[in-house]
């Protein structure tokens, strides 16, 4: 046992050593093309006032900008390591207080979009897995093609239309009703938390009932990759040597298809999970944008709108580093559950 | 010289004998499966016959693709959706064949058990080999309590030289050798009376086969199981196997004492395959001129004769009945049954057509 622990240990650190060059190369791109990106930063976040170019070049000097690249890099990574992402040139705040305020509800949405897709997307592969062929598989298959290739604002006003101004089951847009959180402190900064804590569960219910068509959109961008996924895998393992060795053993089918088929066919799932987190950021700038969800999204995309490079960078630097993080947790999940991959 | 059909008495050599008179524990009677395929049915086992007793080791023996392993599954009931099942395979007084899928699931583990050829993946990855042993014993002894299980499952593994400190560790920590001595512990854990074991040692080398084969061999001597031996080293089937049945192309063209088989075949696919044996004192090497036909489109008459050197034109025409020899043996063959053939029929077949059957 002991032996076992320490080698899970030795994954563990040589996991999180492979982070690091992982995110320098991660950083270097950001630096990179937000250099390469069109348009001057500093005349752009005048909002198209005229400036005279001694206005522009002090603003640059103030700035950074009129150093040499390499300095700027050097500048840059310097800053990151101690988690300092910048101020934005529009709206003069600091990046990580901007990250503070929004994050929770981007974190909020993300993990909605997840447990969605999570909830939908399993069930259905096992089942199109285990009934493979038939017309629910079938279903299933087209089902999880035409919710990846759909566009996630086509889908959201879709949604919109449908159950929020149609049929008026949900709430057309935001993450609660107006003034109704303002007084719940922030705590966590995720709102839905922050009122879990204060026991206003008015809010709690106001947030999830808020947050059903934007989840659900952005999980169905990621479902079709679960779906497929699970069922390959549950076709793969119920085809495999242990499943048919179980079967000649008499082990009654339905505990073959669920204890040697499903719980072997789900281990990649978490892999799939991780692989997924950057794909679930990025729907969800598209989703806080459709459904007005106050998030880092949304924000991103008004930075981008004023052409505040500075804050772009910094909330780009900062979303690369949590797909780093995440997908390096999970890998170490899944060392946790499946025993070979510590080896 | 009588067609082995009805009940017989002869006298058989060797160990066999005694064996004769007690009443088999699996008795296949024109045992036939097929699968579907695009170029239509695919006769893999076509007629079967053959008889297991208490504590018997038979051995199956034939080239890949014969249907050896096909007939080992089909027996228990493990073929894959698409294949069909025809004949009779009288156990314990049900017939097997009849049987649905859910008797067959009650009776494999604690009446049948199979030990497969590659135990490297057959253990559940996930599953600690305790977790193994507890859904088999679970599965088929619901009232065991936690400690009953673990005293049998520790006294299987024991027998396999598997010592109790692992009980509690994963497939993926063990050796092949190793995996395989569990395998058959957990086929063996709930004393099944007849085990088909699929090319057991054919994916471990040779120290490894020969511990596998001794176990065997104390298996039947110890509990009576009756054994059905896949394989095709003819070397473990001397060893090992009291009778053996040999098996061309979904047929079993011979059968009987497996001493008796090796010192003296009469099939000519018998003594091809004993001619392509690789010993020590093997000088040159020997192969069977051509490949088992495909079996979707058998040639007609006997199924070896276009590889047979002893092909007569009968055999181009007609199958050959199965006799029983003054030996003991089975022999499906028309050499031993010159009275039944015209002096036509014995003339040697022509050896264009020889060449021709090969090429097809």
């Amino acid at each position: 046992m002991s032996m076992k622990s320490g080698s899970l240990g030795r994954y563990i650190a040589m996991r999180v050593a492979l982070a690091i060059p992982m995110i320098f190369v991660l950083l270097t791109l950001v630096f990179v093309m937000l250099r390469v990106a069109p348009g001057d930063p500093i005349s752009a976040s005048s909002g198209g006032a005229k400036m005279s170019q001694e206005k522009i070049d002090e603003l640059r000097a103030a700035a950074g900008y009129d150093r040499p690249l390499i300095v700027q890099y050097g500048d840059y990574l310097a800053d990151v390591v101690r988690f300092d992402f910048g101020t934005s040139v529009s709206t003069n705040q600091q990046v990580s207080d901007v990250i503070l305020e929004k994050g929770g509800a981007t974190v909020t949405l993300a993990t909605g979009g997840l447990v969605f897709a999570l909830l939908l997307g399993i069930p259905v592969g096992l089942l199109a897995g285990r009934f493979r062929d038939s017309a629910f598989d079938v279903f299933a298959r087209l089902f999880g093609i035409i919710t990846y290739a759909a566009p996630v604002f086509v889908v959201g006003l879709l949604a919109q239309q449908l159950f929020a101004t149609k049929l008026g089951w949900f709430p057309l847009e935001g993450e609660t009703d107006p003034l109704i959180a303002n007084d719940i402190p922030a705590t966590t900064h995720i709102l839905i938390l922050d009122a879990i804590w204060v026991n206003d569960w008015e809010v709690v219910w106001n947030v999830l009932w808020h947050l059903i068509l934007p989840a659900a959109t952005l999980g169905l961008l990621i479902v079709g990759v679960f779906i497929r996924m699970v069922r390959v895998n549950l076709i793969q393992t119920l085809r495999g040597d242990y499943v048919e060795a179980a079967r000649a053993r008499g082990i009654r089918e339905r505990d073959v298809v669920v204890k040697h088929g499903f719980r072997n066919a789900l281990v990649p799932v978490i892999t799939v999970i991780g692989l997924q987190v950057a794909l679930l950021l990025g729907g969800s700038v598209l989703t806080e944008k459709t459904f007005n969800w106050p998030g880092l999204g949304k924000q991103l995309i008004e930075f981008l709108n004023s052409r505040d490079y500075v804050a772009v960078q910094g909330l780009v630097t900062f979303i690369a580093l949590v797909v780093v993080v995440i997908s390096m947790l999970i890998d170490i999940i899944n060392a946790l559950i499946d025993p070979r991959v510590r080896y | 010289m009588t067609t082995a059909n009805g009940t017989d008495s002869t006298t058989r050599t060797g160990s066999g004998t005694s064996r004769d008179t007690t009443a088999p524990v699996l008795a296949a009677r024109d045992l036939r499966v097929w699968y579907g395929s695009e170029r239509g049915p695919v006769a893999a086992v076509d007629g079967v016959t053959f008889d297991v007793r208490p504590g018997e080791t038979l051995g199956l023996v034939g080239e890949s693709g014969c249907g050896k392993s096909t007939l080992g599954r089909g027996v228990l009931g493990l073929l894959p959706p698409g294949a069909a099942v025809d004949g009779e395979v009288r156990f314990a007084g049900k017939n097997l064949v009849d049987l649905s899928a859910r008797q067959l699931q009650q009776l494999r583990g604690p009446e049948l058990g199979l030990i497969f050829q590659e135990p490297m993946t057959r253990l559940n990855p996930l599953m600690r080999v305790s977790e193994h042993f507890e859904e088999a014993l679970r599965t088929h002894n619901g009232d065991l309590t936690k400690d009953e299980i673990r005293t049998r499952a520790l006294d299987a593994l024991r027998g396999m030289g598997i010592p109790a400190s692992r009980y509690e560790s994963f497939p993926h920590e063990f050796s092949g050798g190793m995996r395989q001595r569990i395998m058959i512990a957990l086929a063996l854990v709930l004393r099944p009376a007849f085990v088909v074991a699929d090319e057991p040692t054919t994916a471990l080398d040779v120290l490894v086969e020969a511990q596998i084969i001794q176990i065997l061999a104390d298996l039947r001597r110890n509990f009576d199981t009756a054994l059905v031996l896949i394989t095709h080293n003819l070397g473990i089937v001397a060893e090992a196997c009291d009778r053996v049945a040999v098996m061309y192309a979904g047929h079993i063209v011979e059968q009987g004492d497996a001493r008796e088989v090796f010192a003296n075949p009469q099939h000519p696919y018998t003594q091809a395959l004993m001619r392509s044996t690789i010993s020590l004192s093997t000088t040159g090497l020997h192969y069977i001129p051509g490949s088992p036909p495909d079996l979707a489109h058998p040639p007609a008459g006997c199924r070896f004769h276009p590889r047979c050197p002893k092909a007569m034109k009968v055999c181009a025409q007609e199958a050959p009945p199965e006799v029983l020899l003054p030996n003991g043996t089975r022999n499906t063959c028309w050499l031993p049954v010159p009275d039944m053939t015209t002096a036509d029929g014995r003339r040697p077949l022509e050896v264009e057509e020889i060449s021709v059957a090969d090429e097809a």
